[in-house]
């Protein structure tokens, strides 16, 4: 979803920004200090009251999370958008899951697992005493139902389709072991298991239809809170599983979660999400816009963010467009874009490309050399192609003109800033704007040179489901050496020789000039004075289990 | 009204359903873009999408289908008054229609008297006022109303009322004090219209002679006004009913969005850029429909009204209830004691 957010668009505002570094952290030695004294305070009442994220957390209280659109489908087996997939992470338990840190693949609702040295078989062993929200049990019997429902989804489930290509078999022999088996190997596999799109619901839940399980009316899950009340555009409710108690390995504590509900207010308009937020009217506002960002911190509000994992915001060739066909134009564009001076137009706490991949995903590797602006480097490898200056300095080669139009729709005013950089080098990029709608109807219908978006997940195959000719072949292409290096992925999950194997791609995906990056993309979030421990899994969606309110609640 | 009338009318109701109906199908389908790619690609980010799902998929929606097929799979769907599911919601469109409904309803209706009080209020102190700044003042007042921009009014009352004063809350449908800031938001260009189509008539209706005479005979100004005036007035602005109804919709898009409320305007805005075909053709036949009946109750309240038209049926006799005027009118009075020059006038109505 739309979440970069960017203000500064003049360079000016620069120094603006360094003021205000300087400023946050002579705030942060003043707030250290407090808490000091808060501490010290505290050891003469003897109160257990105490500021700062290593106090003890208090149980109660509803979060109220405000959130910039309304999750039309509530169903995270079916949908991809963040909105929706903020919820499912509290309502479903899944599998496994994975240490935003250093991207290990860490027990849940499987204790342990076995994979066959071809990564073609998966063995879990579950979690003993698991209950769905409902009170019945969640078995080996419910996972092989879940993923069955998941094939039955057909199209409407496109991610967990992508996740479990060529499954063969499921055998359930008991009722804490479940084995998949594939067909060809698939090492990403293990990850998926980790990801909210592979979640489980309730056999009843399952009995519906696709349509009735979007509305939400009956999705029951085994999270730690469980979906309470869904009003459209205004606020989706979700209450504590009182007899939870089976967190992720990962989980800072045992036992039901500290909230006592969570409010997902639907608020569409950016500065009554910003006046609410100051005003203590809602705990959490999920999009901050860049400009307030100023505001939210001098008042010693918190600002959370963690670039979302996978492929970052850059524009996309197809191999097919008229101008993207050309190798050079691919190149040059790589090369004619300044990314540095990108920062000054993206918000603070969001970083230029530096690969592919965002640096928050596990196998990622710094590639920004490959990256490096070569205003220069680009003019000649266009000369040299035939690209020749013509009217207005847009290059032209034989009557064709060095131009073409993108149509997006996210907020992401920084393209204007690549527009005029890319005119430098005499590539005129028009752009624009359009509805959601329009624009996914427009990529379905392949007809432009280039596409412009990001793919959200926490392990780099996401380069060979999006790169990948027999995938999603987002350039169109024929099948070619980088098949060859994103298929070796899939068949070791050696963290070692994946990550080199990914970075091998991701060098050859920029040397062709298939991907141009540009930014990444940074959900970033504001969260009052009483919030604590709010916090992101692998994927950069929140994981609200550990998430405790203070004070008067 | 007689019965072949009010037939008449009905039939002619039904018909700007149909044509409204028809348009928003055949403009819906014109815009760029596919309601199954729209809904699979629900999450922005892009995706692969099976070619065969996606055939099975337009196969259920009828989209595969030549348009004027589909136009009438949806037209006998309407008939049986079906109105579809929505593609992204999942929801049948009926339902989400009358979940978001009684939201848009309380803050129509809280807005609707709102309006109706502050804009006789300016529109009668502007015709009572014997001092002429003030005059002009108040009767540039509905001007001002509808030149500020609801969006802005409505995000300064947050402001001030809900994150500077900590009056009101800013989120949700919840409380009822939660209608104060989105009625009062709403109300300012409703009350601008019912002000200047008021103020018109009072002044209108100000100059007749029954009111000179009135008040020859002794009438306070302010009860002349009130009693005789007043009710005179009113008409045109009665007739004023549906547009004020379609006014109040168009700005509950606004004002539910600034006030992240749930309701009609919001559900149009979400289907429009989903592109929730079957949804949209729901909100715009509703809206339609609640339009045909508002002018259809307005032209059978006429007679209630207009002594005028009831007088042709019935017998002319003063009954206490009767204003002068009601009086003056059916003993033969002159027919300008209702402000003809006005175009909106009842006299103009068949």
């Amino acid at each position: 979803m739309p979440f970069a957010n960017l203000s500064v668009s003049d360079p000016a505002q620069l120094t603006d920004i360094r003021r205000m570094r300087r400023a946050k952290n002579h705030t942060r030695v003043s707030l250290a200090a407090l808490a000091a004294g808060s501490l010290l305070l505290a050891g003469c009442s003897g109160s257990a009251q105490a500021d700062g994220e290593n106090a003890t957390p208090q149980n109660g209280g509803v979060l109220n999370v405000a959130y910039d659109v309304d999750p039309t489908c509530l169903d995270g087996q079916q949908v991809g958008q963040n909105v929706t997939l903020n919820i499912t992470r509290q309502i479903t338990d899944s599998l496994t899951d994975q240490d935003p840190k250093t991207g290990e693949i860490k027990p849940w609702l499987a204790q342990s697992w076995d994979v066959s040295d071809d990564a073609k078989t998966f063995t879990f062993h579950l979690r003993d005493g698991v209950r769905f929200q409902d009170g019945t049990d969640f078995t080996s019997a419910s996972v092989k139902e879940n993923f069955e429902a998941i094939e039955d989804l057909g199209a409407k489930a496109t991610i967990g389709q992508s996740y479990i290509d060529g499954l063969k078999s499921i055998e359930t022999p008991d009722e804490q072991t479940v084995t998949f088996t594939f067909d060809r190997s698939n090492a990403q596999f293990l990850q998926a298991t980790s990801t909210m799109n592979l979640g489980f619901y309730s056999s009843k839940t399952l009995d519906q239809t696709a349509e009735q399980r979007c509305t939400g009316a009956d999705l029951v899950g085994t999270g730690p809170f469980a979906l309470d009340k869904v009003e459209h555009n205004r606020a989706i409710t979700l209450k504590r599983y009182d007899d939870y108690d089976w967190p992720s390995s990962l989980a800072g504590h045992e036992g039901p979660a500290h909230l006592d509900g969570i409010e997902f207010s639907i608020v569409p308009e950016a500065s009554v999400r910003n006046g609410s937020l100051l005003s203590g009217q809602v705990d959490v506002d999920t999009s901050v816009q860049s400009q307030d960002e100023k505001t939210l911190e001098a008042q010693g509000l918190d600002i959370v963010s963690r670039a979302n994992p996978g492929v970052v915001y850059n524009l996309v060739p197809k191999t097919t467009g008229a101008i993207a066909s050309d190798k050079a134009v691919r190149k040059a564009l790589v090369k004619g874009i300044d990314r540095e001076q990108l920062k000054t137009v993206v918000s603070d706490h969001q970083a230029p490309a530096t690969s592919v991949l965002a640096k928050s995903t596990p196998e990622y590797e710094d590639l920004s050399d490959v990256l490096a602006y070569d205003p220069d480097g680009a003019k000649k490898l266009l000369d040299d192609a035939g690209w020749k200056p013509g009217a207005g300095g847009i290059r032209a080669k034989d009557g064709k003109k060095l131009s073409t139009t993108l149509t997006y729709w996210q907020d992401a005013p920084f393209l204007e800033l690549v527009q005029q950089q890319l005119r430098t080098i005499g590539f005129d990029l028009q752009l624009e704007k359009r509805t959601i709608a329009e624009v996914t109807a427009l990529q379905a219908e392949g007809k432009e040179d280039f596409t412009f978006g990001n793919l959200t997940r926490s392990d780099a195959d996401i380069l060979r489901n999006y790169f990948g000719a027999k995938e999603q072949n987002a350039n169109t292409r024929e099948p070619g050496e980088i098949d060859k290096v994103l298929a070796r992925t899939t068949e070791t999950l050696d963290e070692g020789e994946r990550k080199a194997d990914f970075t091998e791609a991701a060098k050859l995906i920029l040397d062709e000039g298939y991907s141009i990056p540009i930014v990444e993309l940074t959900g970033i979030v504001g969260t009052g004075k009483n919030v604590h421990d709010f916090s992101f899994e692998a994927s950069s969606r929140y994981q609200l289990y550990g998430t405790w309110l203070d004070g008067d609640q | 009204m007689s019965l072949r009338c009010l037939v008449s009318r009905l039939v002619q109701g039904l018909l700007v359903l149909w044509i409204a109906f028809t348009l928003s199908f055949f403009l819906l389908y014109w815009l760029p873009g596919d309601p199954v790619i729209t809904m699979l690609g629900a999450g922005g980010e892009l995706q692969n999408f099976d070619p065969a799902e996606v055939a099975r998929l337009r196969a259920e929606f009828h989209l595969d289908q030549p348009l004027i097929v589909q136009y009438l799979f949806a037209l006998g769907d309407l008939l049986r008054l079906d109105l579809g599911t929505s593609i992204q919601a999942g929801t049948p469109v009926t339902e989400a229609i009358a979940t978001a409904l009684p939201s848009t309803l309380a803050l129509a209706a809280s807005a609707l008297v709102i309006a109706l009080i502050v804009g006789t209020a300016v529109a009668v102190a502007a015709t009572l006022t014997r001092r002429p700044w003030l005059r002009d003042i108040l009767a540039a007042l509905p001007g001002l109303g509808v030149a500020l921009p609801t969006f802005w009014v409505g995000l300064m009352l947050l402001q001030i009322f809900s994150f500077r004063l900590p009056l009101f809350p800013a989120v949700g449908t919840g409380s009822p004090a939660a209608i104060v800031l989105p009625a009062g938001t709403l109300a300012l260009p409703l009350s601008a219209i019912i002000a200047q189509v008021l103020f018109r008539s009072l002044q209108n209706a100000w100059i007749q002679p029954f009111v000179t005479t009135f008040h020859a005979s002794g009438y306070t100004r302010l009860r002349l006004l009130l009693r005789q005036a007043l009710p005179v007035a009113l008409l045109p602005t009665l007739t004023m009913g549906g547009v004020l109804f379609g006014q109040a919709l168009a700005g509950s898009v606004v004002v539910e969005n600034v006030f992240s409320r749930q309701g009609l305007g919001r559900l149009a805005q979400t289907a429009v850029t989903g592109q929730d075909i079957p949804l949209v053709q729901g909100i715009v036949l509703f809206a339609a429909a609640v339009f045909v009946l508002l002018n259809l109750l307005t032209d059978l309240s006429y007679p209630l009204l207009d002594p005028r038209l009831r007088a042709a049926r019935l017998k002319p006799e003063k009954k206490d209830g009767d204003t002068l005027a009601e009086a003056a009118v059916r003993e033969g009075g002159s027919p300008g004691t209702t402000p003809s020059s006005s175009t909106e006038t009842a006299g103009a109505r068949p």
